[in-house]
Formats: C-alpha cells, sequence, structure tokens
C-alpha cells in the first residue's frame, strides 16, 4: 500500500537532526520518510520537505546562508510554490529565511549563548497544514537547542506576518503567558515559528521531532506532524 | 633550508634524555635526521609512549567475556551489549592545549576522542566531560582568569559537539584552588557498532596504498603531543602554535564519509592522526600490522605552502585520517570522499620490511623500524614516595554549624551547585536518545538503532584522592556504579583519565601508583574490565602539582525502559527510605571544605562487599517496580542528596533521622559511601521492606515526599526546615551568578 505521506528529509553537509526527524515520521502508521542529499535536483514523489536541524556547511557564516544555494532548494522552491508542504526546523527554518521562502531572520540568541532546554510554546493559530490538530491557544512543551535563534522582521514584515496570521508558535510561560522572562533568545514578539503567506511553508527553531516519544521526554511534538498527514490525506482524497 | 644540526641542545629542547637519544643512536646505527629526532621526540613523549605509566597501567583488568577490543590494542575498546551489538568508549584529556587556549583546546580535544571512536568503526552516539578549574568565587584576577577559562572550555565543548550534533549528556565540574593555572578537560565519547564492525588500525597487506583522508595538514599543533608531557609555566603562553584548531563541520563531514567508507570491503586499516598527527598514524599501523609504510611528504594535501617534512610530520591538525584500502578498491575512496567535499591523496603504500620510511620526493628524510618509535619506546619505573596516611579528622577542632545557613551555603558551592549553566548550553538532546536528561545521577541513553538502553557516568571526589590516593580511587569506581545502579543500570566497562603531576616527583609518582591499584581493585570487585583510557601527566603550574585526579567513566546497560530511574522524588505521600547507614565520617568532606575551609582528615572509608550488596539490593528493587526515585549521597551528604531529590519537583520532604548522639552537623554532611536515598509508594512500602530486608542490607525508613514544598529535617532533638524553593534557588543561581554577575 501506497504511504499517506511520503516524506524527503533534506540532507545537507552538515545537517545533524535529519535521522532523528526520519525516525520520529516513520514513527506515524503511514508515513514514509526518506534521507535526500542535498546535491539532488529533483523532489518529484514526495508530498512533503523536511529541512532538518544541524549545522549546514558549519554555519560558519551566517546560519543557513551557503545552505541556500545547494542543488536541492531550486526543488524546494518549486515544491514550497507547488503547495507541498514544506517545514524547516531550527537550522532549516534559517535556511528557509536565508532563501526567502520565508519573511525575516533569525539573529545570535540575545544572551549570546547557545541554549538547549525545555520550554513552552503557545499555539496561535490552527487554521494551517502544521498546526489543524492542535487547539489555539494549547500549550505545548518543545525543546530547543539553538545559538542563532532571535527572530528579527523590519516593522512593516512584522505587522503584515502578525496580521495574516501567520506567526504561529510563540514562547509562552508554562500557563500559556506570552512574557519576556519566556522568551529564550530575544526574538521579536517571542516569535517561535512562523508560516508562509500560502500557509503551507513552516519555520520553527523549536524542535517537534525531538518530542514524539514519551520514553525521550514527551510526545507534544507529534502535532504537527499529525497535521501535516491529515492536510496531505485531506489533498489526496479530493 | 636547510635543517639545523643534531646538537645535545636541540634534543634537550625536544624532550629526548641523553639515554634515551643514546637508544635513538642504537636503533638507528647512525646519527637521525631532525625530521627522525622529531619522530622520536614525540613518540617517545609520556602522551603518545606513556613511559611512565606503562608499567602501572599494566595491573588493570582489562578482560572479561564482553571484550571485544581490550585495552591498549586499537584506539578503543570495544564491548559487546548484546544481540550482535556492541560499544566503543574512551576518555581522553586536552588538559594543556586548554590551559593556554580554553575554547580551541577544549574544543580540539572533543573532536579527537570522537576520531578515536569512529576510527573503531562505531557510530559515536553521545559523548560526556569531566572537568576541573581554580576557583571561579572572587575578584582576584586569578579568579577572572579562571572563569575565563570555564566559559571558554564550556563554549568549546559546546561549538564542537553542537555542531557535529553529539549529544553531551553527562559530566562533572569541580572547582579548586589546585587547578588554578592548571584545568582538566576530559573529554569522554561512546559509539555503537555491530561486531562485524569493529575496523582495525593496522597496515594488512604489503603493497596495499596508504590513503590520507580529511582535512588539509596546516602548521597548527605542532607537537602538541610533546607540549602536552611537559609542565607548564609562565611561557607556556609562547606554546599557543602547539594548540590545534578545531573544524567540527569538516570532521562530521569525515565521520559520515569514514563511516560510509568502512560500510564497504575496501578498507584493510584505519587510523585517526590525533597526537603526534602523521607520524604516529603512520608507525602504530604498520607496528600493529607486523608491516611498514612508506608514504611521500610531497603527496600530503597541505593547507599552506612551503611546509618543511618535519612541520608536517609533527603537525596536529584535527580532522585526518589515515586508511589502507585494499589494492584495486581506490576508485570506493574517490567516490565517497568526492561525495562528501572532502580532500583524499594516495600517499604511499604497505611495504614488507617494517620500516617507518618518509620520502621528500626523492629525498628519504625519515627510516626508522616502525616497531621502535610504538612499541619499543623506553620504559621507566619511577620512584615512589612513601605514604603517609593522613590524620584522622579531630572532630572537636572543628566548630558545629548550624545547619540552616550551611545546607545552602553547600548548595551554592560551585561544585555542589547545579551545572544547568554549563549543559545548558550543550546540545544534549539531538540524536533522540536522551532518556534522562543531565543533572540526575547518570545519563540514560536509548540507541534506537540496536534496542538498547545505556547509562553512563563520570566521577572522581579529587580530594579523597589527595588525602588518600588509592581510597579515593575506590571511591571513584564505586560512586560511578553507585550512580549507574540509581538509574537501574548495570556496569559492564570502565575508561579511566589519569590526570596526576610530574611523575619525576616521588609523591606524585606514588599518587600515580595508588591510583592505578585503587582503580584496578574497584574494578575486580564489581566484575567490568577497564576498555582504555588516558594519562595525563605534567599536569602542574608554578604553584605545585594539581590534586590527584583519576577520573573514572562507567558505562552500563539497562535491560527494560521500565527499570529507568531518576533523581527526583514524584509524589506526595511517597515514602522516603535510606539504604546504607546513616554514616559519621566527616573527613575530606565538601562540609569541611566549603563551611571551614579545611581539606584534611581521613576520607570515608569504602568496604567493597557493603557497597555491591547496596547495588544488587536496589537493583532488585527496581526491577521489581517498587522504587520511584533514586540518589547516591556524595558530596554535602545526606542532607544535599535529599535537597537535590526536591528540586525540579512541586513537592517536599518530612525526614526524621531517628535518635542519635551525633552532632547534627555529622549527621546532616557526613560522606560515608554506600548510601541511597530512595522512594516509593506509600502501597508498595510493605513490599520494598519485605525485599530488602531479605537481601540483609542496613536500610531504614526516613520519611515522606510531601505536598508542601518544604524540606524539614530532624535528628534527634534538633530540626531544621527551609523552602524547597529558596535551595533551590540557591542551588541553580550559584554559578550563573559567577559568571554573569
Amino acid at each position: 500500500m501506497a504511504p499517506i505521506m511520503k516524506v524527503a528529509v533534506i540532507q545537507f553537509p552538515g545537517s545533524n537532526c535529519d535521522t532523528d526527524c526520519q525516525a520520529a515520521l516513520l514513527s506515524f502508521p503511514g508515513v514514509d520518510a526518506e534521507i535526500v542529499w542535498h546535491k539532488e535536483t529533483s523532489l518529484a514523489g514526495y508530498d512533503a520537505v523536511v529541512l532538518p536541524g544541524g549545522f549546514s556547511y558549519g554555519d560558519y557564516l551566517r546560519c543557513g546562508s551557503i545552505a541556500r544555494f545547494s542543488p536541492i532548494m531550486g526543488a524546494v522552491r518549486a515544491a514550497a510554490d507547488a503547495g507541498v508542504l514544506v517545514l524547516g526546523i531550527c537550522n532549516g527554518f534559517q535556511i528557509l529565511c536565508e532563501a526567502g521562502l520565508l519573511p525575516g531572520t533569525l539573529l545570535r540568541n540575545n544572551g549570546l549563548l547557545f541554549r538547549c532546554e525545555h520550554l513552552h510554546l503557545r499555539v496561535e493559530n490552527t487554521d494551517t497544514p502544521f498546526t489543524s490538530v492542535l487547539h489555539k491557544g494549547q500549550v505545548l512543551d518543545i525543546p530547543i537547542a539553538h545559538g542563532e535563534g532571535n527572530y528579527f522582521a523590519d516593522p512593516e514584515t512584522l505587522a503584515q506576518i502578525e496580521a495574516n496570521g501567520q506567526v504561529l508558535v510563540r514562547y509562552c510561560d508554562a500557563s500559556g503567558n506570552v512574557t519576556p522572562e519566556a522568551n529564550p533568545n530575544g526574538s521579536l514578539g517571542n516569535i517561535a515559528g512562523i508560516c508562509s503567506h500560502g500557509r503551507n511553508v513552516f519555520g520553527l527553531m523549536p524542535h517537534p521531532e525531538r518530542v514524539c516519544d514519551p520514553l525521550l521526554g514527551g510526545s507534544e511534538g507529534r502535532g504537527i506532524f499529525q497535521s501535516m498527514i491529515e492536510a496531505v490525506a485531506q489533498a489526496k482524497a479530493k | 633550508m636547510s635543517n639545523p644540526a643534531i646538537t645535545p641542545e636541540l634534543i634537550a629542547k625536544h624532550g629526548l634524555s641523553p639515554e634515551e637519544y643514546e637508544k635513538v643512536l642504537s636503533i638507528l646505527g647512525r646519527e637521525p635526521s631532525f625530521e627522525e629526532l622529531g619522530v622520536f621526540s614525540v613518540m617517545w613523549s609520556e602522551h603518545c609512549s606513556y613511559k611512565n605509566s606503562r608499567p602501572e597501567l599494566r595491573k588493570f583488568p582489562t578482560t572479561g567475556p564482553s571484550v571485544l577490543v581490550k585495552a591498549g590494542e586499537e584506539n578503543a575498546g570495544v564491548i559487546d551489549i548484546g544481540d550482535g551489538w556492541a560499544v566503543a568508549f574512551k576518555i581522553e584529556s586536552h588538559n594543556h592545549p586548554s590551559a593556554v587556549e580554553p575554547f580551541q583546546g577544549a574544543a580540539t580535544g572533543v573532536g579527537g576522542i570522537i576520531r578515536d571512536i569512529f576510527t573503531m568503526g562505531a557510530r559515536p552516539v553521545f559523548l560526556m566531560d569531566s572537568l576541573r578549574f581554580g576557583s571561579i568565587e572572587g575578584d582576584s584576577e586569578q579568579a577572572k582568569t579562571n572563569r575565563r577559562l570555564f566559559a571558554g572550555v564550556v563554549a568549546g565543548i559546546a561549538h564542537y559537539g553542537n555542531c557535529i550534533g553529539l549529544p553531551t549528556i553527562a559530566g562533572e565540574v569541580y572547582f579548586d584552588e589546585s587547578y588554578s593555572g592548571n584545568p582538566l578537560v576530559n573529554a569522554f565519547c561512546l559509539g555503537i557498532l555491530r561486531h562485524d564492525q569493529i575496523a582495525r588500525g593496522a597496515a594488512e597487506g604489503i603493497g596495499n596504498p596508504v590513503f590520507y583522508v580529511g582535512a588539509e595538514t596546516g602548521r597548527d599543533g605542532l607537537a602538541g603531543a610533546a607540549f602536552a608531557s611537559r609542565e607548564l609555566t609562565e611561557e607556556s603562553k609562547a606554546d599557543r602554535p602547539a594548540v590545534q584548531v578545531g573544524d567540527p563541520f569538516r570532521e562530521k563531514l569525515l565521520l559520515e564519509a569514514c563511516l560510509e567508507l568502512l560500510a564497504t570491503d575496501a578498507v584493510a586499516g584505519i587510523q585517526d592522526m590525533g597526537a603526534a598527527g602523521l607520524t604516529c598514524s603512520t608507525c602504530e599501523t604498520a607496528s600493529r600490522g607486523g608491516t611498514g609504510v612508506e608514504i611521500d611528504i610531497q603527496l600530503v594535501p597541505q593547507r599552506a605552502k612551503g611546509q618543511t617534512p618535519y612541520e608536517v610530520l609533527l603537525s596536529e591538525s584535527q580532522e585526518r585520517m589515515l586508511v589502507i584500502v585494499k589494492k584495486g578498491r581506490e576508485d570506493v575512496v574517490k567516490r565517497i570522499f568526492e561525495k562528501w567535499d572532502l580532500p583524499y591523496a594516495e600517499i604511499g603504500k604497505v611495504t614488507d620490511d617494517g620500516m617507518m620510511r618518509v620520502r621528500n620526493g626523492n629525498d628519504v628524510v625519515v627510516n626508522v623500524p616502525a616497531r621502535s618509535l610504538a612499541d619499543d619506546g623506553p620504559l621507566y619505573s619511577r620512584e615512589a614516595a612513601p605514604f603517609t596516611p593522613p590524620a584522622p579528622l579531630d572532630l572537636s577542632s572543628v566548630p558545629q554549624a548550624d545547619p540552616t545557613t550551611a545546607l545552602p551555603q553547600l548548595l551554592a558551592h560551585p561544585s555542589i551547585a547545579s551545572k544547568r549553566w554549563v549543559w545548558r548550553q550543550y546540545d544534549h538532546m539531538v540524536r533522540t536518545g536522551t532518556a534522562v536528561l543531565p543533572g540526575s545521577d547518570a545519563a540514560v541513553f536509548i540507541v534506537r538503532e540496536a534496542n538498547k538502553i545505556l547509562a553512563a557516568a563520570t566521577d572522581c571526589n579529587a580530594i579523597y584522592c589527595k588525602l588518600d590516593p588509592s581510597v579515593g580511587a575506590r571511591i571513584a569506581v564505586a560512586e560511578c556504579a553507585r550512580n549507574l545502579a540509581c538509574s537501574g543500570a548495570v556496569p559492564i566497562g570502565v575508561t579511566d583519565n589519569l590526570n596526576f603531576g610530574n611523575p619525576h616527583k616521588p609523591e606524585n609518582f606514588y599518587q600515580l601508583r595508588a591510583a592505578v591499584e585503587g582503580i584496578s581493585e574497584g574494578c575486580r570487585a564489581f566484575g567490568v574490565p577497564v576498555t582504555g583510557g588516558n594519562v595525563s601527566l605534567y599536569n602542574e603550574s608554578p604553584a605545585g602539582a594539581i590534586d590527584p585526579t583519576p577520573t573514572i567513566s562507567m558505562v552500563g546497560t539497562i535491560a527494560d525502559a521500565a527499570h529507568i530511574t531518576t533523581q527526583a522524588f514524584k509524589e506526595a505521600g511517597d515514602q522516603i527510605y535510606l539504604l546504607g547507614e546513616i554514616g559519621s565520617e566527616l573527613g575530606a568532606s565538601h562540609y569541611l571544605l566549603a563551611i571551614h575551609g579545611r581539606k584534611e582528615g581521613a576520607p570515608p572509608s569504602l568496604d567493597f562487599d557493603k557497597e555491591i550488596a547496596i547495588h544488587y539490593a536496589l537493583l532488585g528493587v527496581i526491577r521489581k517496580g517498587l522504587v520511584r526515585s533514586a540518589h547516591d549521597c556524595s558530596e554535602g551528604g545526606l542532607a544535599v542528596a535529599i535537597a537535590e531529590s526536591t528540586f525540579g519537583t512541586n513537592l517536599g520532604a518530612s525526614i526524621d533521622l531517628g535518635v542519635t548522639d551525633q552532632r547534627p552537623d555529622v549527621v546532616l554532611f557526613n560522606e560515608t559511601q554506600g548510601r541511597i536515598v530512595i522512594s516509593a509508594k506509600a502501597s508498595d512500602a510493605a513490599a520494598l521492606e519485605k525485599e530488602l530486608s531479605a537481601t540483609g542490607v542496613p536500610f531504614c525508613k526516613i520519611g515522606e515526599v510531601t505536598a508542601q514544598a518544604e524540606l524539614s529535617i530532624k535528628t534527634g532533638a534538633n530540626s531544621y526546615s527551609w523552602t524547597v524553593a529558596s535551595l533551590n534557588e540557591t542551588f541553580e543561581r550559584a554559578i550563573p551568578v559567577l559568571m554573569e554577575g
């Protein structure tokens, strides 16, 4: 039987969450996930694309600024334009911003140090293929691990993405309050993740693939992948 | 450019004694070339040859039914974990580089140990670190330097580990004046592999091509192995060129490319270029293979123009490997290394004459029997000073501190305080296997490809080792095993990092010998082999030698995910028990150090039979599902252990330690060994007591987990209480406040 959702997990040189994402995806029935090397040029046959976390090209220049020139990025852009779901996690989010597939950019954490810890996210918009099974205002416990996750955009862009409901998750406290103390990196508006105008490209700094198994600290990341599966299944049913 | 003449001064500058130079002359039957002098210098340094420690290291138990690759045989030992799977693990020091350049020193320490693991054919899965610094408290120049070193080392480890994508899941950090000017940075890596994937570092097959793969050779890290085998002085800063520069991105590519290459059958042997770089990897592979290796310097990929053969041979540039490829399979190397955009070059071949021969085009610059470098170095049995046992602590000389203030003071001592500031900078979750986050007794990691659960801990209380090296070393082994037992694991192997001062000083050599004997005794008692490790001598600053620090890292396995146990209390109403005795040994304790500024007395005694019985008793009740939390008592004693079990929960504890004629400070803060605080559901209490009684180990009920987040402890007629929030704040804020103000 063909899988409900066949996912390409892009492997850039320096990706290090590629197999984690693959394993998390494969834990869902009906999902197939393959690692696709960045020198490939086609994503034909895939229902969704994941740009995983890591340090593409070492992130020695601005994070993601070299990976955006990888041969596969032409196919990623074409897929995004065609409405295919594209999820960028951490370094993947940075690459999507560098490639112009998402607005804004990610600066060095305001505390200057790399931070890896569990924290809370508030779901802001559930009318997207990445959040449809979640509830508006729901608080998710999903860890971060980054040194450059401080979301920044110019005031006009920020106003646009806010007005357009593109902010999907914000850093918050355990009760769902969006406070300066709950902001781990200085992101404008406590923004942890945003989607594209067309809703089919989503980038976030936290790592949902790390909380897909109760043995490994929780399963609150599953909703994002589950939403993607349902969106793909619905599109195929039409 | 012509080479300098070989003079006694040049020989001395290379760290070779006149006797060692005589030995070089007799091996060669002639005067060495400048390059050969450099090659002998690094290969016969303590770092590469273990010339001062090897006779002692032979005392370690290294065999056992699960040992697939023994200590010393290859780059790392390999232990069977069942179902065709095995683990390769090792700890290694990068102390001197970190003293002069903390960021790169620590980063390349991590890079080096990772290469040791994937050289074995194993996929690295996690890291740990054992770190020591001078005091970071106060405004002195020394404290500022220590803070800079601490921050730099942590950032360096984070830089390398995070980028390469390996979680740093456990470790230890201690602060003590003896490490001022000579910090310790010991990095551990564990990898996983199938039995049939074990790769060997031997140059097999006469005529097989020798490939150089990975980063180009530059002038960094020149003769770092020799640098590591000297005492640090005021002038050591001038040795900064001896510190390598790390590139974790290159190493990530190298790791993936090498594992891809090893998965083919094109490789006859593989060896990383670590200490002593190209020199060490060529003569060691030849020596192991019983063959010779001939290479041409001009074929080596080089970063800088105009490097001399001497520089290329002795460079410790990072992220390089030597691969012996089966003749006719050269195209496989080409395909894989081109895919990963990594430099590679065929630089020579395996020969049948047992010589390490290095050409510079048509000139032969090194022509030395490989065995003489790798295995026939000098060996010394140094003089050990007679041991003076420490005077037992005279308790009457210790004023009684009020526990109400002493407990927060202990929790704020940087060696005891929360290390969240450290591990929050490390990605400790990548590879999605971390089942117990840093901060508990042992880290627990699930290796999904093998369906195995591993636990690991690293320990060494150097105060104990300073006062009685043998007892201190035995306790380090026992504490590691105890930490594993608290997580539900059974130990399977040990790797050790012996950090000591200059072995020419008899008191230092005694410490080394006593510690090795203590570790050996401990490993025999627990039935675990030493699978390898590292020796770092000459850890001295102008102020003197470090406290002896034989760091122990122990790896264990957990049979079932249901057995994974953590130190935090779980629910109000749970009953709290102490396995072991209340104890009374205050000598060498952190209470004496942190509250009274005294490093003295005899360390606590250790009885392996009692200790092991307690571990087995604990594992028994864990496996029966009767234990909700387990935490061992170490620095700071029972009071610190109980306080730590309340942290990260919204719970408190009400403790009654019963009638006693002992001083409250002794009861609360003594460091008697073999003690574990556990909690159990009230409904399981009877079953737990029955099980424990049957084992014969001492235990007693000491209290209950409470919904009110308050810790109260009663001992005899005295009672003390604290809010958990204030203790936790003290514990969590101590290091951030010192580091960030």
